[in-house]
């Protein structure tokens, strides 16, 4: 059975482990080590970046994530795009792991009485694409890409969804939606969008 | 206010899930509550144990202080108004408070009504003592419900109270049939729209936080254990001896208060917690619980 880790160290994880199980996928918390052994991907959840990025090297995980991330996708909902970035524009207290070619501003979109719901068309490859509701809260704004990084969703010419073949970044927060596109893209075999994640690539 | 509103409120507050919410009187200690790893911090002018100590009135902060706090960290900034003081509200949603606590810890300003939180886009958070009182809050729009216990006291007892009642409260209307339901509603003063709810899903419509005495790791890790999904800490970290090793034990202790192992790794070395009181040397009309209706 496939297996999906969460980090749990802080934020918003009960969310997505419902989404796995929805999907008929297995899901475990991930809090040291120990718990990342023999799992097929990661989801670092929405949260707080500071929190998470001070706890991921108290507890001795930054290596260990990064060494999984070289095997397995991750996937990042807003702190976790953050945490997954390059370079964060705007903060030195968050030390980002630098697995997605992206560089982020944090709380770019505003304070929380900005946070919103919006309308947006995701690219699952070159010829399908579906609506979503993309919920913003305190979002990072994606401010630079590298070559390999395609974009397969724009909020006012802006990149908000990510993907670089592997791993994929959100600045929104899908499983507040019950969104489980991303999830089936990444870890779900079964799911007929988990092949488009080679063709999307191949298109970029 | 739409479904998609109170949905965002609600969607801030489950990022705080897990983690603390650090009480905050200035920017240095913003600074520290944050490097400790604090998810939030809350900005007012004197911790809860100090406002019981001076006596006086307790306001909303001045709004100078907020802003400081606000350009000092990038963490969510919450902030307290009186109850009922709707234009203490007003004014910091102008401020841009990413959360509002309308808090029994300031002195009251309405003994009848609270504000109606659904006239705001700024999200609320609102303490309880039992899931009728919960259940009005989230009646009146609170996105977020916190115990109230017993707030500047370092004694964690109310706390507990009220966040068992919380949960017996609410496992009791799982099993009622609607008939019972009706009557139920009408005992907990509490909406039936809400009664019915909270009886089909086991839990509360929002997240379920814990304050009001929070002094240790461990008594993170209870509060967490006990069903809170995440704690508040007032007086406890700044009135201790050690408030940065302090805050950051209390994190860890969150993060993992189901392994004790660790919350005795975060509880060994630090330095004393508050002094704190027992419920007895607070006389009843002082306990600042009894606010709110």
């Amino acid at each position: 059975m496939i297996e999906v880790g969460v980090l749990e160290l802080q934020g918003n994880f009960e969310l997505h482990h419902k989404i796995l199980y929805d999907l008929g996928l297995g899901s475990k918390g991930v809090k040291c080590l120990d718990d990342l052994n023999c799992l097929d991907g990661l989801i670092i959840p929405g949260g707080e970046s500071t929190t998470m990025s001070l706890l991921i090297d108290s507890f001795n995980l930054r290596n260990s994530i990064l060494d999984f991330s070289k095997k397995k996708p991750v996937l990042g909902t807003c702190a976790g795009l953050i945490l997954m970035s390059k370079k964060i524009e705007n903060d030195v207290k968050v030390k980002p792991l630098g697995l997605l070619d992206v560089v982020v501003n944090r709380n770019a979109y505003g304070r929380q009485i900005m946070s919103e719901k919006k309308q947006i068309e995701i690219h699952l490859n070159s010829h399908a694409s579906v609506d979503i509701k993309a919920t913003l809260i305190r979002a990072p704004k994606i401010t630079g890409m590298g070559k390999k990084v395609i974009s397969m969703g724009k909020i006012d010419n802006t990149p908000v969804a990510v993907f670089d073949g592997k791993h994929i970044g959100l600045s929104f927060h899908p499983e507040l939606d019950e969104i489980s596109i991303f999830h089936e893209m990444l870890f779900d075999s079964s799911s007929k969008l988990f092949s488009y994640k080679f063709e999307n690539f191949n298109a970029a | 206010m739409s479904d998609n509103q109170f949905d965002i409120k609600v969607g801030l507050a489950e990022m705080l899930k897990g983690g603390v919410i650090m009480d905050v009187t200035n920017v240095e200690e913003a600074v520290i509550a944050e490097s400790a790893g604090a998810c939030a911090v809350m900005a007012l002018e004197r911790i809860p144990s100090d406002i019981r100590k001076d006596g006086g009135i307790a306001r909303m902060s001045d709004p100078q202080m907020i802003v400081e706090i606000q350009k000092a960290v990038t963490i969510p900034v919450m902030a307290k108004c009186r109850i009922g003081h709707f234009a203490e509200a007003q004014v910091l949603e102008a401020l841009e408070v990413d959360f509002i606590d309308e808090s029994e810890v300031l002195t009251p300003a309405d003994e009848h009504n609270h504000v109606w939180k659904h006239d705001f886009k700024v999200p609320f958070v609102c303490g309880c003592r039992n899931l009728g009182e919960a259940l009005r809050r989230i009646a009146e729009g609170a996105a977020l419900i916190r115990t109230k216990g017993e707030a500047g006291s370092g004694n964690i007892v109310e706390a507990v109270r009220h966040m068992r009642t919380v949960i017996n409260d609410i496992s009791r209307l799982t099993t009622l049939s609607r008939e019972q339901l009706v009557a139920e509603a009408k005992n907990m003063g509490a909406p039936l729209d809400l009664v019915i709810k909270v009886s089909e899903t086991g839990k509360l419509p929002v997240p379920n936080f814990a304050a009001g005495g929070i002094a240790t790791p461990a008594d993170a890790a209870l509060m967490m254990q006990l069903g809170a999904e995440t704690v508040f800490v007032g007086s406890g970290i700044f009135k201790s001896q050690d408030p940065e090793a302090r805050g950051k034990a209390v994190v860890e202790a969150t993060t993992n208060y189901s392994n004790a192992k660790k919350v005795l790794e975060a509880s060994t070395g630090l330095k004393s917690a508050m002094k704190g009181l027992d419920m007895s040397e607070i006389p009843e009309g002082e306990r600042l619980q009894e606010r709110g209706w």
